[in-house]
Parts: C-alpha cells; structure tokens; sequence
C-alpha cells in the first residue's frame, strides 16, 4: 500500500505505482469483493476448432471495432472513414482501422502499371516503376498520419456528445517502410532554383499538393508498406508520399508524380480546403505541422465506468513537432494535474501511450490530459484555443469540418452512474 | 546514405555511367517531355502550365448544363455538391468558402476542373472546354465580363477578390525564392 502515493486531487495516483507493483495496487483497490464462480470447461476446450485460414482477421466477437463511414453508400462526394480509438489500445493501428479520406474513391491500382514521374527542375527527370522502387534501400519508421480536419467536431460552441472515433478519429499510427527521397532526388539531382515540389496522386482526383523541399529533403519517403504489409488500398497502394508529422493531406496517396518548381502550385487542397479562416476573416494557408495533442481514449464516450473503484486512464499523444515530453491528466477539470507514465520507446512525430492510475470514488469526475512535446509546444486548453482560432456559429453535425487544425484538450464528465459524457471544462 | 565516390572511378566507368551521376540503385528510366505530357497539368498562379487554346462564358454555359448541373445545380448556385456561384460574406470561421468569397488564384480553377471534373469523368474534358467553363464560372461570379475570352494569356491575370487575405501558419517553414515569395 505504501506504493500508492496520491498525486493529484479527485483520486489520481503516481504514475509509479505501475512500476513498482501494479498488480498490488490493483488487488489493494479491487479488494476482491466478488466471489468467482465455479469454473468449467467450455465447448471450444473440448473439440478442435476452426480452419487456419490463409489471411487472419480479428475474433467474430471483434465484429464492432470497425471504422465509422461518413459516405457509406458511396455518393459522389468524398469519404471518411474514422479510427475507433477507444476501441484499441497500444500506439499502433491496424492497417484495416487505419483512418482513410478519398476525394474520389480509393483508386484501385495494378502495381504493374503503377509509375512514379520525378521531374521539372531536376538534372534527369526519372520515371520508377513499383518494382524498381523495391530494389532501393529501405527504412522503417513509426509515425502519425493526421487528417488537417481531424477534432473539427470541437470547434462546436456546445460540446457534441459522440465518442473519441467520432470526435479525433482522423488520425492513426502505423510503422510505414520505404525510400526516403532524397534517394531519388540525389539520382534526379535537384536544379538550385527548386524550392518545391509538388505531389500528385494516381485517383481519379490527381490530387496534388505542394510540399517545401526542404522537407522533402529532411526525412520524406516514398511508403511502400505499412505495419509489414504492402501500403492499404486507403492509404495509396502501390505508394504514398509519407511526410512524418504534417498534414494528412499532404501525405499524397497513390503517389505518381513529383514536379520540383520555383513557386508553389496553389492547388485546389492546398489554397482553399486546408486554408483555415480565422476569426478576423483571413486566413492561415500552409499549415502544415499537425501539433501537439492528446485525448484519453478510455475512459471516454462510450466507455462507461462499471462502478466505483480502480481504474488506468489511457489515451495517445503525439506532435507533429517531434517528441512527446510529457503528458498530465487531471480527474477534477483542471484544478490539479498528476504527469501520466508514456510508454517506451517515445518515437517522434508518432503515438505515444500514456496511462496514470485512478481510483473513481463514485462522485463527480472531469478527465482531461495535456501534453508537451520536445520543441517546447504545449497543448492548448480549449478556453486558449478558441480565443485565437474561434468557434463555429452553430452546433455543427459530427460529420462536417467547421474549420480546421483543432489541438485543445477534450474534457470527459463522469456521472453518478459511471456514464460518460463530452464537456468543456 | 551513398557517398558521392565517383570522382574515385577510373575514367572509364564514368564514361560508361554518364547519365547515373549519383551511386545510387540507379533503376529510373529517363523520362522526356514527350512521355510526360498526358500527366504534365500542374498550373501555377503564374499561370506557368496553361495550355493553347481560349473560351467564353456563353460556350461555357452549354457545357456547365450538359456536364455539370445535375451535381452543382441550376446557375451553379448549388446542389448535391457545391455552390459554384454566390460570395457570401465570410462572417464566422466557418463560414462557407467560394471561388468568389475565398479562392486566391484564379488559375486554380482551370487545374482544378481540368484534373478533377467532372466527378465522375475527370479529364474527359478539351482544354478549350476546360477555358470555356472556368469564364463561365468567373463571369456567373461577376469577376470578368460576359464577353471576356480565357485563354492562358488573360486567365492569370483575373485577380481574386479574397487573394492577399492569406499567411503561412510557420513562416519559417515557407522556401525563400525572391520575387515568387508569397
Ligand atoms: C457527380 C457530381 C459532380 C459533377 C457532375 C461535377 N462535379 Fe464538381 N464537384 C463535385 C464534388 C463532389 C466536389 C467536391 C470535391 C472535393 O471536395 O473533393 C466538386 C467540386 C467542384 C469544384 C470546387 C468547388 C469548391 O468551391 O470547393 C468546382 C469548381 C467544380 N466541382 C466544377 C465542376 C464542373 C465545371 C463540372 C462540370 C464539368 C463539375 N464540377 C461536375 C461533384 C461533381
């Protein structure tokens, strides 16, 4: 019991309590009130079980943990499909619930055919066909991808009620391989006057952004595979343009060709849909970092507390300005804060998973968590946020994108129940 | 990664490698003009990437009724998609975003339309076409006149009401390139 030092108000213990004896604290708290039934061998014990099938897929009782569909009769508009969070745990996503946007559609491509043009100002323009772009040498790196509209739902002058999937469901973590490119542009060789260089995608939207070259340059790949497997269909098989910590949309899916110019492109993405208006009426175009954020995914909307007791807060944190530093987590809205532990290893620009322990008393409790990264950026609270960027006029639909680039803290109320509900504290 | 040891070689292999100056894999085909164009449609506000060829709003119209109202609706004031005409005044941050009330560049919308309409038959489109329905979309909005031809001389120099109302969020990240600072 001496391992369970109080930390912060409304019953947050020291992160070290995991370190020291988590299952001790667990058995101190729960103090095993209920009595275990009478255990027996269940059919499955009993008889062998089912086909080793070629490519596995999770349990049939997993059938819920799936991705929410915003056009799921496929209407000509675009789609998304959003990561449930509070359904997963961990810092990586699987490639099936990785989120996904198409402006048209996922472009079905036959590798085969597939081709990556790198041209404009360069010395040689190239052309690569997958095949060859599987010969060069590769790397592996963890990192983010997140949609620039991810969190819109919070820029609502009244808290939505919708769960961590339907609030900051566009943006997952997976280990992406591939070529960085400045591989390639060493082959192409860069003529001095390139200062960018714009992407284009094979979909039947050629989507196309413009990318500053030193980027490019600094640590861009050119992904041919995600968590080991060949790159999904959603996030640009045979290739995509990988650009660790910014924007979801620059990270061009079904990568096909890369012009280096002296001016930016002003593409239809990038000079009207991720343009942010401001409350002043201009506008920040060129955003490009995604930063610093956290949301505790459980508890959260939807995951309900089952009674009074012990319980882990967990949720992910990431910067697109490069490490997570430090999380706090608050149980009493703010008023006072315990540093939350982060799982090892802390990659750049990617999830990192945080817990702190917790011990619901069964009164009223307000979850929040804050995180700072390496570059000495701190979460905003959305009391801050709103005061620069705004709110929406009007409660918006979960769906819709009132405005952009939304990073305050997310704030979950407790009731007596042990229900769970979106505030702003 | 590779380092640039070929000033090491003996001549000859230079000789034999002239086109491969990086050490590299080397696996990119050379790749001309010629091959690329199908695929070469970025346009810059510049108006750099515009192709020959010219069109009006009166030619525009009957293309916008043939191919593109049943989704952005009669006059393109709007319909299963997009508002295409109208500058609603932006009063809140978010406010509905235009081609009148916020599109910087003009020249988007050539590439836009070009690379991407319609929906469900993008490049299915001449680039005389293409002319033709971005005069008519910019007369419906009143930036040129009724009678002005787009062509890739006249197009760049339409110039958008909302276009010096922008700022970089990390001006830090922004390339420094002289005069096209934006
Ligand atoms: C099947 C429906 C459909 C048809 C037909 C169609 N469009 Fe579109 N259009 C869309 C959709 C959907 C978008 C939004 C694209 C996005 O955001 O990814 C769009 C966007 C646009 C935009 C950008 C509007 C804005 O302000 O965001 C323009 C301009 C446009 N279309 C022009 C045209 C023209 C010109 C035609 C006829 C040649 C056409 N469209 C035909 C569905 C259609």
């Amino acid at each position: 019991m001496k391992d369970l030092v109080p930390a912060a108000g409304n019953g947050l213990y020291d992160r070290r309590a995991f370190l020291r004896g988590g299952a001790a604290l667990a058995a101190a708290m729960t103090g095993y009130s209920v009595k275990a039934e009478t255990l027996t061998d269940p059919v499955w014990s009993n008889e062998p079980g089912t086909l080793v099938p070629p490519y596995g897929t999770p349990s049939k009782y997993e059938k819920g943990v799936v991705r929410t569909l915003s056009n799921p009769d496929f209407e000509p508009r675009n789609s998304h499909a959003r990561t449930p969070h509070h359904l997963l745990h961990g810092t990586v996503t699987p490639n099936g619930l990785h989120f996904t946007i198409s402006h048209g559609g996922n472009a079905e491509i036959d590798p085969a055919q597939h081709r990556l043009a790198i041209h404009g100002l360069v010395k040689r323009p190239l052309v690569f066909t997958a095949e060859a772009l599987m010969r060069y040498p590769t790397v592996s790196r963890f990192t983010f991808v997140e949609c620039g509209g991810n969190s819109a739902p919070m820029f609502s002058p009244e808290p939505i009620q919708a769960s961590v999937q339907a609030l900051h469901g566009l943006a997952s973590c997976a280990e992406w391989t591939g070529v960085p490119l400045s591989t390639l542009l060493e082959e192409t060789g860069i003529d001095p006057k390139a200062k960018w260089v714009i992407a284009e995608g094979a979909d039947s939207q050629r989507l196309s952004r413009s990318v500053p070259l030193a980027k490019i340059m600094d640590d861009a790949m050119v992904a041919l595979f995600q968590n080991g497997e060949r790159v999904m269909p959603g996030q640009g098989y045979p290739m995509r343009l990988l650009l660790p910590g910014w924007e979801g949309n620059m990270n061009v899916k079904w990568l096909r060709r890369l012009e280096l110019a002296e001016q930016p492109a002003m593409s239809y993405y990038e000079s009207r849909t991720y343009s942010q208006i401001l409350p002043n009426g201009k506008a920040f175009r060129f955003y490009f970092i995604q930063e610093v954020k956290s949301y505790i995914t459980r508890p959260s909307f939807g995951v309900e507390l089952k009674g009074p007791g012990f319980y882990e807060i967990s949720g992910v944190a990431y910067s697109g300005n490069g490490k997570i530093t430090k999380v706090m987590v608050s149980a009493d809205g703010g008023k006072s804060w315990a540093e939350a532990a982060l799982q090892e290893p802390v990659n750049s620009k990617s999830f990192t998973r945080f817990r702190a322990p917790w011990e619901w008393n069964g009164g009223p409790a307000v979850l929040q968590s804050r995180a700072w990264d390496d570059q000495g950026n701190v979460q905003p609270t959305r009391a801050d946020f709103v005061a620069k960027r705004g709110e929406a006029a009007k409660v918006p639909s979960p769906l819709a994108f009132p405005n952009q680039h939304f990073n305050s803290i997310t704030s979950w109320a407790i009731d007596a129940n042990g229900g769970v509900r979106h505030v702003y504290a | 990664m590779f380092t640039r040891s070929f000033l090491l070689l003996p001549l000859a292999t230079l000789l034999l490698a002239t086109s491969a100056l990086a050490a590299g894999p080397n696996l990119g085909m050379p790749l001309t003009q010629a091959d690329l164009a199908a695929w070469d449609i970025f346009v810059f506000p510049d108006g750099k990437g515009l192709p020959k060829g010219s069109g009006t709003a009166a030619e525009g119209s009957a293309i916008y009724a043939q191919k593109c109202m049943h989704c952005h609706g009669e006059g393109a004031k709007g319909g299963i998609s997009a508002a295409l005409v109208g500058a609603p005044p932006i009063k809140s941050i978010d406010a509905p975003k235009t081609i009148a009330n916020f599109w910087p560049y003009s020249t988007t919308l050539f590439d836009f339309i070009r690379r991407a309409m319609p929906w469900q038959q993008p490049r299915s489109l001449t680039d005389n076409e293409v002319y033709a329905l971005t005069a008519y979309l910019l007369a419906q909005n009143k930036l040129i006149g009724e009678k002005d031809v787009m062509n890739a001389q006249a197009l760049p120099k339409v110039k958008m009401p909302n276009r010096d109302n922008f700022s970089p969020r990390f001006p830090e990240l922004m390339p420094r390139s002289g005069e096209k600072d934006l």
